[in-house]
């Protein structure tokens, strides 16, 4: 095949993969975007194969067949819950596969000048970088490490003298030319401390800034691979790359937004190291250790101090506002959430659901959720719709979510959510909070709606108790 | 292919996809997400080449890793994506 025929292919592919992505601006078209891409990605694979007349090569197509069977394996076998892992996961896997691209093309002398040389081993690094990147996250995701952010000593010392050595190593990559030894020795250098420089910059993030950190990962997955397409001078790899680094970065962007915190910060973990000290970084475990603790008393003593019932407001409720957060992930609780709704919807109200851009461990992590137990997405309202209906709605109900209903973000300077936009819960009529305890949220700053004497009802507890209890009173209230 | 034309290349498609992704709501940010880990795996065929070109013995095991990791990229993403979207159901569709 001729450059300029594959060139002219790479196109359509590419132009076919963008239309892919346009698609997804409509959820009704997104299913149809999707398999667009997938079409374009088999076809890419295909031509490649004819392009360098490997089609004969047995071995490939096995690998190829094992990558497909155990891809679509996990695919069908993973739970909702777990997305932000598997992401974090298949953006490592990315990155790994771009790194090793990239060191063969160095190691078999096929790159050829020293633009090859110098991208070959930006590829190496950033894709290595992306992989122990990706695991630290999805250990921690997964609650293998720990969730709260990990500070060693020296440790910005540490990852700015690893960031230099590995761009010292990519420069002796690209000066190093034929002599084999050098390079080798380069090339393995340059990927342990890019894996280092992984683990190390990852390690310092709190749960809570998952989001961020995994968009990030994305981002740089796909850089990797734009890359390593300038490695071995591939456009549809590098345009595709390109995309896909483009996207990462838009979420990250998205993310800190929604945050008000600068990128920065979060990557240096300062996002938990709140001025207010006590209990910070707390509120995950607590929640995580559910099981092993005796819950409270769902309905507690708050209770009685106030006249009003949580059922029967809910009940007579006209519009309720539902914000979930990860505290309903974690208890489990979606599938509560929605008989709860059903339950409202056949007294006549109506149910909105409020999502907060960082609400859950990853981008559109709630909506997820919620689809999943057959809640219409057109119910899940993003903030900026939903905060100026609060004021009209009868009754807010927070389902484990903290931060992003903290009202302090308006007032506590100085803390780390000042600034942060939030759900304006508080003017909303009365407010019902399903949390597991008073402690302050991720980001350890008080949140004063739990002080609040009017208008707010607190049913401490796992969320899935207590929205099962709500149900059930609302029931025998008929 | 000249250097200057990859990176032109790499700066026309960041920038395109920069704005098709920001029409894509933020309702469907997760399947997005996966979506694009699944277009990532796009370095198979990278890996597919440079194995296929590839002489000695470690660097083909090597690259068969690669292809194994970048498949499943590929066909994880893409799959796991398609079961979220599905989910995502329209009230109409439902009282159906």
């Amino acid at each position: 095949m001729s450059d300029m025929v594959y060139y002219i292919l790479c196109s359509f592919l590419i132009i076919g993969v963008l239309c892919g992505i346009a698609l997804m601006s409509k959820v009704k078209h997104s299913l149809k975007g999707n398999l667009l891409s997938s079409v374009c990605m088999a076809l890419a694979i295909l031509i490649t194969l004819y392009k360098y007349n490997i089609m004969s090569d047995l071995s490939l197509w096995i690998c190829i067949a094992a990558g497909l069977v155990m891809g679509l394996w996990g695919a069908y076998k993973v739970k909702m819950i777990n997305m932000p892992q598997v992401v974090a996961m298949l953006n490592g896997f990315g990155g790994a596969a771009s790194a090793i691209v990239a060191s063969i093309a160095l190691l078999e002398n096929q790159t050829a000048n020293l633009f090859s040389f110098i991208t070959g081993g930006i590829a190496l690094g950033v894709g290595t970088v992306t992989l122990t990147g990706s695991l630290v996250a999805g250990g921690k995701l997964q609650g293998i490490l720990p969730q709260k952010p990990v500070f060693w000593k020296k440790h910005s010392f540490i990852i700015s003298s690893s960031l230099m050595i590995i761009v010292m190593s990519v420069l002796a990559i690209a000066i190093s030319g034929t002599d084999r030894t050098i390079l080798s020795v380069m090339v393995a250098l340059c990927v342990v401390f890019s894996g280092f420089f992984g683990l190390a910059f990852t390690i310092r993030v709190g749960g809570a800034d998952m989001p961020i950190t995994i968009s990030l990962l994305n981002s740089l997955s796909g850089v990797a691979g734009a890359i390593a397409g300038m490695v071995i001078s591939d456009p549809l790899l590098i345009s595709v790359g390109g995309v896909v680094g483009a996207s990462g970065l838009l979420l990250t962007q998205i993310m800190c937004n929604a945050m008000n915190r600068p990128l920065k910060d979060i990557l240096l973990g300062k996002s938990t190291v709140g001025s207010q000290g006590t209990g910070h970084g707390n509120s995950d475990e607590s929640v995580t250790n559910i099981s092993e603790q005796e819950a409270p008393e769902p309905m507690n003593s708050e209770k009685e101090t106030q006249k009003t019932d949580p059922a029967a407001i809910l009940s007579e409720a006209k519009k309720v506002i539902i914000v979930p957060g990860y505290g309903m992930a974690l208890a489990q609780a979606q599938e509560q959430v929605k008989q709860l709704t059903d339950k409202l919807e056949e007294k006549g109200a109506e149910v909105l659901f409020a999502i907060h851009p960082v609400a859950g461990r990853m981008p559109g992590h709630m909506n997820v959720l919620l689809c999943e137990v057959d809640i219409p997405y057109e119910k899940l309202c993003e903030m900026d719709e939903i905060n100026p209906r609060f004021k009209e709605c009868d009754v807010a109900l927070v389902v484990g979510a903290n931060d992003v209903v903290n009202p302090a973000a308006n007032t506590a300077i100085g803390t780390p959510i000042y600034g942060m936009p939030v759900l304006e819960v508080d003017k909303a009529r009365h407010i019902i909070i399903c949390n597991y305890d008073l402690k302050p949220g991720y980001a350890g700053v008080e949140n004063p709606l739990y002080r609040r004497k009017e208008g707010v009802t607190l049913l401490l507890g796992d969320a899935r108790d207590t929205i099962e209890k709500l149900i059930s009173k609302i029931q025998t209230g008929l | 292919m000249s250097p200057f034309f990859m990176i032109v290349i790499f700066v026309i498609s960041t920038i395109v996809g920069y704005k098709l992704i920001r029409n894509v709501p933020s309702l469907l940010h997760t399947p997005l997400m996966s979506g694009m880990n699944a277009l990532s795996g796009i370095t198979i065929i990278g890996a597919l080449s440079a194995t296929g070109a590839a002489v000695r013995t470690g660097n083909r095991l090597l690259g068969f890793l690669a292809i194994f990791l970048a498949m499943l990229n590929v066909s994880g993403g893409f799959a796991v994506t398609h079961r979220m979207l599905g989910m995502f159901r329209q009230k109409e569709a439902q009282n159906e």
